[in-house]
């Protein structure tokens, strides 16, 4: 369709400092849709893939970090394939659900992911994205949720040849997308909002 | 990998950018330290961005959409005026989306929010807890039910405000379609007096956020209905004319 006879967009507000009662609201105490924040758990113990915890924290133009924030996630199975709309017939894992939201934990700032590590992702002309996690970003203060990438700091080659990262200019910055491995199963991606160590965000 | 998903469902249209909030809004004193100061990377979506989670009305209690009953036992009810909010979503191209996952949260009919964080003087409503979700049916159409918020005053440097609004967090089809934003009540005043309201800078696009009242949908002698269309980024129709249009 073209651009003149297209709808608008609707404007996107701040998510606000009370986001949880509405996106995590049993961890505020309200005991609502059944005990369980929807976006909590990813995985069954049928899943397929090597389980990882990812956690980080989200860090202000201050270095503090953001303790009324929230964190979700998308990613591809252990396959490299995303859950779709018609997932019982592209093969994706069933038993993964490739989207997660933790808030930010309201005293350390902490967010965190029980999760497994994608695999790589094939792309339309067939060549291969690097493993990698969608991450959006919501607070107070952030007046349209902010999208990035996270990479995994330990998969050199993989992440050499990404069609993503080999299309960012500034080269230097790409280490903002990368998260360290601590062990073998705990990878920690920190968020600058701000900041020598400014996250990239994208436009996507 | 079966490509037939990917075909029906191609890339998005660029965001206009024009429409929402700068990420630096002076006026909204929260966004100083939580803006970044760099560009947004422009980046070629893939699958990664153009699919994205779908619920269903499966994931559904009872009462998640009637936010004058969800927080009370069968006989009791949230104190304030009663309301219907409904609208239909949409994408750019005019086209209808269901299964499109709405979670809402807001104050109470006296502007206190059911949270720790939460100072303000007015008294929590014992009936009221102030969180629901619905989920589009076939038609792209949503309702649910609650009481009209209360206006509050909020630390921001001055004497401000906030309109009486609702807190939307909306699930498109895909992860580059995600969105939150706030519903607000047509007339009211506070909305051109708000710093929040004011981060967007198009009146047009601002009015977009707010419901109309709509009579024809008042329940008698029970609820007033407000409509709220919610319109989100459009795709193109294959991954092909994606190129087509240059991007």
């Amino acid at each position: 369709m073209d651009k003149l006879h297209r709808l608008k967009e609707i404007p996107s507000q701040t998510a606000g400092p009370f986001l949880h009662i509405g996106c995590v609201p049993n961890q505020i105490g309200l005991n609502t849709f059944g005990g369980i924040d929807l976006g909590s758990v990813l995985l069954s113990k049928n899943t397929e893939g090597k389980r990882i915890t990812l956690t980080g924290k989200v860090f202000d133009g201050k270095n503090m970090p953001i303790r009324d924030g929230m964190v979700e996630i998308w990613q591809a199975d252990a396959n490299g394939l995303y859950q779709t709309s018609d997932t019982k017939s592209d093969g994706s894992d069933l038993n993964f659900s490739g989207w997660g939201r933790s808030h930010c934990d309201f005293e350390s700032g902490s967010w965190i992911f029980e999760t497994i590590k994608p695999g790589p992702v094939m792309m339309n002309n067939g060549s291969w994205m690097a493993p990698h996690i969608s991450f959006w970003i919501v607070a107070r203060g952030v007046n349209l949720g902010l999208n990035t990438r996270m990479y995994f700091g330990d998969e050199h080659s993989l992440n050499e040849k990404d069609p993503l990262l080999q299309e960012l200019k500034d080269t230097k910055r790409i280490r903002t997308l990368m998260a360290r491995k601590i062990t073998e199963n705990f990878y920690e991606f920190n968020i600058y909002l701000q900041g020598e160590n400014e996250t990239i965000f994208f436009e996507i | 990998m079966d490509k037939s998903d990917m075909r029906s469902q191609g890339p998005l249209y660029p965001r206009d950018k024009t429409l929402h909030p700068k990420a630096l809004t002076p006026d909204y004193k929260s966004s100083l330290f939580r803006s970044p100061k760099m560009a947004l990377v422009p980046v070629n979506t893939t699958m990664s961005e153009i699919s994205g989670p779908v619920f269903g009305p499966n994931i559904l209690g009872e009462f998640d959409s009637d936010l004058t009953k969800n927080y009370c036992s069968a006989e009791q009810m949230a104190i304030g005026e009663q309301i219907i909010v409904h609208g239909k979503v949409f994408d750019e191209n005019s086209k209808t989306i269901p299964n499109v996952l709405i979670e809402v949260w807001q104050a109470n009919a006296g502007g206190r929010y059911r949270h720790f964080s939460d100072s303000y003087k007015a008294p929590l409503d014992p009936y009221f807890g102030g969180c629901g979700r619905c989920v589009t049916d076939q038609n792209g159409y949503y309702s649910f039910k609650t009481i009209r918020p209360g206006a509050y005053p909020w630390p921001n440097g001055g004497n401000n405000w906030r309109p009486s609004h609702i807190h939307f967090s909306i699930f498109g089809t895909s992860f580059a379609q995600r969105l939150i934003t706030q519903m607000y009540f047509e007339g009211d005043p506070l909305i051109k007096l708000c710093p929040i309201a004011n981060t967007i800078e198009d009146p047009a696009s601002l009015n977009t956020l707010v419901a109309q009242l709509d009579m024809k949908r008042t329940i008698h002698m029970d609820a007033r209905a407000y409509q709220f269309n919610i319109i989100l980024r459009g795709r193109f129709s294959t991954i092909f004319e994606n190129k087509m249009d240059g991007n």
